[in-house]
């Protein structure tokens, strides 16, 4: 597959990049809304996250994007890996002064950067949670199997209880937001959607989503950092 | 006097480029692939000329010395391209456009060149649009035209303010189209020295490869040289760094007749040089003297405490200022044509009422218009001009009188053609500014560019197969003759001999030095005892130049010091050409004034009666230059005198 | 004003370059960054001792800001401090007095160093070979007024046809893309009707030489807008981008018909 890959033209690339990217966007929207239920925000919050995730482990629907949700991650990431070091390629010899020019993002220099932190997060993340429904790894002390479902709650619970790991959680996330700060109006970009009256509303829409994206995601850690 | 035919065809006026066309020879396509034609520059008259010869078949290779064909300065053009459409309906025809261009010359162009000029004019419009270039349009979606000086009518079209680059872009695409498919051969960072012949005819050139520092040969069957004015020889002017006239100034050494090198415009409105660092001069459109008015203080006092910075001049009274224009031309004011003007302030800045930190400026006020329009009105009419101004000067020009002064802009003067377009070497044809042929001894505004595109597209993809149609057995040639050995031998040693001088003096001391001898003495105002003194001291400083010239760096790799003193070698002898050709010229036409030719009201004096024709230098080595004369026999159209009176 | 100057010195293409130090003293607030250049080359030349002396290289032609020629890379960025303009158009009133300035060649892989300042950007000249044109030979068009534009539309093409070919913004771009300029031209031809016709092939083969030519990829920064001296938008990239995508679309349908551009 990478080989082919590699000889799209760097347009199709980027269209792959964007609609990936698009779709791990709208997914991470879905994952935030099912997370907050950790939190007391609700009476039966617990059993709402319990539901929730019965839903997500079980629904047929759900188990076929799960694939396509992999396949496009592992195209974005594979993607955003050839097009780097295609772009590092493409300046040999590096300027003495770093660039100082105006850009729409400042995170948009460091996509690459924010992106491995983002993998790094996700090994992490499957570790403790997707791994153990998998069977692969076994749950942690006091995450019981429920009527043949894993216990994420107690799972999550049980992490973010460690000090430790709520503060890498945040400092991960951080690197999500960054990450997705440029990537979101980028997309539209890419798909050739740029309109002099709809684009800042798209830029705006994009920085929303950002800031509640990553607070929401960090909120729970900060919870249980500061309860 | 025998030499020079310009080969006009018979016939009445508006029939002549209609009968030759009949009755030329072609060539047909499968000998075209066997024809290799060399053009040198890619502005616009090379890269159109270039692109429609390899559409047509045959084998192109074009030359240009920047690092692509598209920053050839022809870019630079703001105003527009003349073409008589008559789409506004106001009373244009080919006729007009055509009188217009032989007067705005001062009747010294030749007729059936300029009328050809004038009716190929609506085919280049008509070209640029199918080749996507963005000309304005008005909300019908049809093309806007605009006024330009020395017009009744509108017939400017235009591209914002870079219709030039517009144009440029335009026929460069065509050419990168031809070139993408073979047809021609592109060789940039090559600059022309030396034009080679064989058996009386141009058939190749020795170009340096201005990366390697190479000389290389090439071979064609015919050569079109589109290499621009020879403006710089001024060392400050309009033109960009590396427009010269070395290849016309070559080819003219190789016998090529060099034609009215006394022609040169001068442009009232530029930014004023502000330092002796000064390298090169900005033009601002003319069309701001419709809502400014021109002054120098009254007093010699007050201008020399402006030039100290002890006053500013919002603080002159108006009893003060000295309107000069309107003063001395109060028909015209401050509209008075292009000459005039320049002539005018040089007038009194030479007389000590010069402002600027040099006194070489005069002021361009526009704070009655303000007044009276209104600032957003100005704005909307000269905002970007004011943008550049500030950016440049560091001045506000709402606020305070912008500076102006006259710069060399373009030079009518160049080798001499004939209606083909071809020089008295058979095979070597001109094109643009290089050649000499429509606009006589002064250009009117937006014709430059439509001068350019008529030659290259229109005109030589026609005259050169009638003489490409002889040359069909002619095999290729091969570039180790004897004659490509000398050529190469010629420049080896030309830039050998620069090397070796090792002086203590710069390329560009020596040119400064060219430049004021030319601009004080060869420029707005010329007398005898000025161009006596000018060729007298253009000779000292040429022996001096090749005693004491410092050329850093070598002969192999980039040496843009060497480009330069290449350059000047010929300047300092076209300087002398110029000199002597206005020195021999005893009248005032156009852009050539001679102060003893003029009439009481300082107005140029014409005398057709001895000087209605064309002079055209023959090279002529170590001795004088002979002076050979093309009458101009005006059968179409009546001569007048240029009245700016009324 | 006094300067310290540290500029890129390389005897050409293959050789190994290195930053030289160079001061300047009296130098005018109102001379141009060029003059600048062109004032340290002769006292260069006119250093009494040394000969022969190299001088400092670099591209430039019309001073007025439209040719594009100039190319210098001043503090970390192309065509230096001031936004919309040129070298050529830049004064040294924008720097101050005792300021170190580090002067750099273009830096991308599409244009190597020819010497000292100066680059090779012969790669956009392959681009436009590519297709950047409308297909028509000399002669045997329609009347200019047959085919009315609409006036947004010329004035679209107009804002992306002012490029000039610089490079800056491959020079700006952290990945060396040349999406601006490719961009810019595929826009002013895809809105025009005239070159409406061949907008396909177009699109595709310039992209396909720029990839050829080893361009980065674009990763919408935006430091080429941001430097542009013609402050060519970005959406040009995006009406290109859509151009590319329509045109991928009906690919199959072309390869039937074969032709094109090139």
């Amino acid at each position: 597959m990478s080989k082919t890959v590699v000889k799209l033209s760097s347009l199709s690339k980027k269209y792959l990049m964007a609609f990936a990217g698009l779709f791990l966007v709208s997914f991470l929207l879905v994952h935030l809304g099912i997370n907050l239920f950790i939190l007391p925000i609700a009476p039966d919050h617990e059993a709402i996250f319990g539901e929730a995730v019965h839903f997500m482990t079980t629904n047929p629907l759900i188990k076929i994007m799960e694939v396509v949700l992999f396949g496009g991650f592992i195209l974005h990431a594979v993607l955003g890996v050839i097009l780097q070091l295609q772009n590092w390629k493409a300046r040999p010899v590096g300027y003495a002064v770093a660039q100082k020019s105006k850009v729409y993002s400042p995170f948009s220099r460091y996509m690459i950067h924010t992106g491995i932190i983002i993998f790094i997060f996700l090994a992490i993340h499957f570790m403790n949670f997707y791994f153990v429904k998998l069977g692969w790894s076994v749950a942690p002390e006091g995450a019981h199997t429920v009527n043949g479902n894993h216990d994420f709650y107690h799972m999550a619970l049980n992490l973010f209880s460690n000090p430790f790991y709520s503060v890498l959680y945040i400092v991960l996330i951080l690197g999500l937001g960054f990450h997705l700060h440029h990537a979101f109006q980028s997309a539209f970009q890419s798909l050739g959607i740029n309109h002099p009256t709809y684009t800042p509303v798209i830029q705006a829409i994009g920085t929303v989503y950002t800031v509640v994206v990553t607070l929401g995601f960090m909120s729970i850690p900060l919870y249980f950092l500061l309860a | 006097m025998t030499k020079l035919n310009a080969k006009i065809p018979a016939g009445p006026l508006a029939a002549k480029w209609t009968e030759y066309k009949t009755h030329q020879k072609l060539v047909n396509p499968a000998n075209k692939r066997k024809l290799d034609v060399i053009v040198v520059g890619t502005g616009l008259a090379g890269a159109a000329a270039a692109a429609s010869f390899g559409e047509m078949g045959f084998k192109v290779k074009v030359f240009c010395i920047q690092d692509s064909p598209r920053r050839a300065h022809s870019i630079a053009a703001q105003g527009g391209i003349n073409a008589a459409k008559n789409y506004p309906n106001d009373g244009d025809s080919i006729y007009r456009l055509f009188y217009d261009t032989i007067k705005g010359g001062d009747y010294r162009a030749r007729e059936a060149n300029v009328y050809r000029l004038a009716e190929v004019s609506n085919n280049i419009i008509d070209q640029c649009v199918a080749q996507g270039v963005p000309f304005a349009r008005e909300y019908s979606g049809y093309l806007d035209n605009r006024s330009f000086g020395g017009a009744q009518v509108s017939r400017t079209f235009y591209a914002r303010g870079q219709t030039g680059q517009q144009l440029l872009l335009g026929a460069y695409g065509a050419l990168s189209k031809e070139i993408g498919r073979g047809h021609v051969e592109l060789f940039h960072r090559h600059e022309m020295l030396d034009l080679v012949l064989i058996d009386g005819r141009a058939r190749g050139i020795v170009a340096r490869n201005v990366v390697t520092g190479e000389l290389e040969r090439f071979a064609a069957h015919a050569v079109v040289l589109a290499t621009g004015g020879y403006g710089n020889v001024y060392f400050l002017s309009t033109n960009a760094m590396n427009s010269n006239g070395s290849a016309a100034w070559r080819a003219y050494k190789r016998g090529a007749f060099f034609a009215n090198p006394a022609f040169v415009q001068i442009h009232p409105t530029c930014i004023p040089v502000h330092g002796d660092y000064q390298s090169k001069l900005t033009l601002m459109s003319e069309s701001l003297r419709n809502d400014g008015r021109i002054w120098v203080p009254k007093n010699k006092e007050d201008a020399e405490k402006i030039r100290k910075g002890q006053l500013k001049p919002t603080q002159i009274a108006e009893s003060d200022r000295d309107y000069y224009l309107e003063r001395r031309y109060p028909a015209f004011g401050n509209l008075v044509p292009r000459d005039v003007a320049s002539r005018a302030a040089k007038e009194r800045c030479d007389a000590g009422f010069g402002v600027g930190n040099t006194g070489l400026a005069v002021y361009l006020d526009f704070a009655e218009s303000i007044e009276r329009l209104g600032r957003s009105v100005i704005e909307a009419r000269y905002g970007n001009l004011f943008q550049m101004y500030e950016k440049i000067v560091d001045e506000n020009p709402y606020e305070t009188p912008m500076m102006i002064y006259p710069a060399v802009h373009y030079t009518m003067g160049g080798l001499w053609v004939d209606y083909e377009l071809q020089t008295t070497i058979p095979g070597l044809f001109a094109a643009g500014e290089a050649n000499f042929s429509d606009h006589g001894a002064n250009r009117l505004g937006a014709s430059a560019l439509m001068q350019g595109l008529a030659d290259g597209y229109f005109v030589l993809p026609y005259t050169i197969q009638n003489y490409l149609a002889d040359q069909i057995s002619v095999p290729r040639f091969k570039t180790d003759t004897p004659e490509f050995a000398e050529a190469e031998r010629n420049v080896r040693n030309q830039i050998d001999k620069l090397l070796s001088v090792k002086g203590k003096q710069s390329v560009d001391t020596f040119h400064r030095r060219l430049g004021q001898i030319m601009w004080d003495n060869v420029g707005m105002g010329r007398n005898e005892a000025g161009l006596r003194q000018a060729i007298t001291r253009i000779q000292e400083l040429r022996a001096e130049f090749w005693k004491d010239v410092k050329v850093a760096g070598s002969a192999t790799g980039v040496n843009q010091e060497l480009e330069k003193a290449l350059r000047l070698i010929d300047y300092l002898e076209l300087g002398e050409l110029m000199a002597r050709d206005a020195l021999l010229r005893n009248e005032s036409c156009g852009g050539h004034f001679r102060e003893e030719f003029q009439t009481e009201e300082g107005e140029a004096l014409r005398d057709d009666a001895n000087y209605k024709y064309v002079a055209a230098w023959e090279y002529q080595g170590e001795s004088e230059p002979v002076k050979h004369i093309e009458k101009l026999d005006y059968e179409f159209i009546e001569v007048k005198t240029r009245n700016y009176k009324s | 004003m006094k300067l310290t100057l540290k500029i890129w010195r390389q005897e050409n293409a293959k050789a190994k370059g290195r930053f030289e130090t160079y001061k300047l003293d009296h130098i005018s607030p109102d001379c141009s960054f060029l003059e600048m250049l062109d004032i340290l080359n002769e006292q260069l030349v006119n250093d009494p001792i040394q000969l022969p002396v190299d001088t400092i290289a670099f591209d430039h032609d019309c001073r007025e800001g439209i040719c594009g020629m100039c190319s210098l890379y001043i503090n970390g960025r192309p065509h230096g401090p001031e936004q919309g303009t040129t070298v050529c158009q830049l004064h040294m009133r924008r720097f101050n007095d005792g300021d170190t300035i580090t002067i750099e060649p273009w830096r991308a892989g599409p244009f190597p160093v020819i010497k000292d300042l100066m680059v090779d950007r012969h790669a956009f000249d392959k681009i436009i070979q590519a297709g950047g044109f409308t297909s028509v030979s000399t002669g045997g068009v329609p009347d200019a007024n047959a085919i009315p534009v609409r006036k947004e539309d010329a004035d679209l093409a107009m804002d992306a046809a002012a490029c000039i070919g610089c490079g800056a913004c491959v020079a700006s771009c952290k990945n060396a893309s040349a999406m601006l300029f490719v961009a810019a031209k595929v826009s002013q031809l895809a809105l025009l009707p005239q070159g409406k016709v061949e907008a396909r092939e177009r699109v595709h083969a310039m992209v396909a030489k720029m990839d050829e030519l080893g361009f980065g990829n674009c990763t919408n920064t935006y430091a080429c807008e941001a430097e542009c001296p013609k402050n060519i938008s970005v959406e040009n990239i995006a009406r290109m981008n859509r151009e590319y995508f329509s045109a991928s679309l009906t690919k199959a349908e072309r390869k039937q018909s074969s032709g094109g551009v090139g």
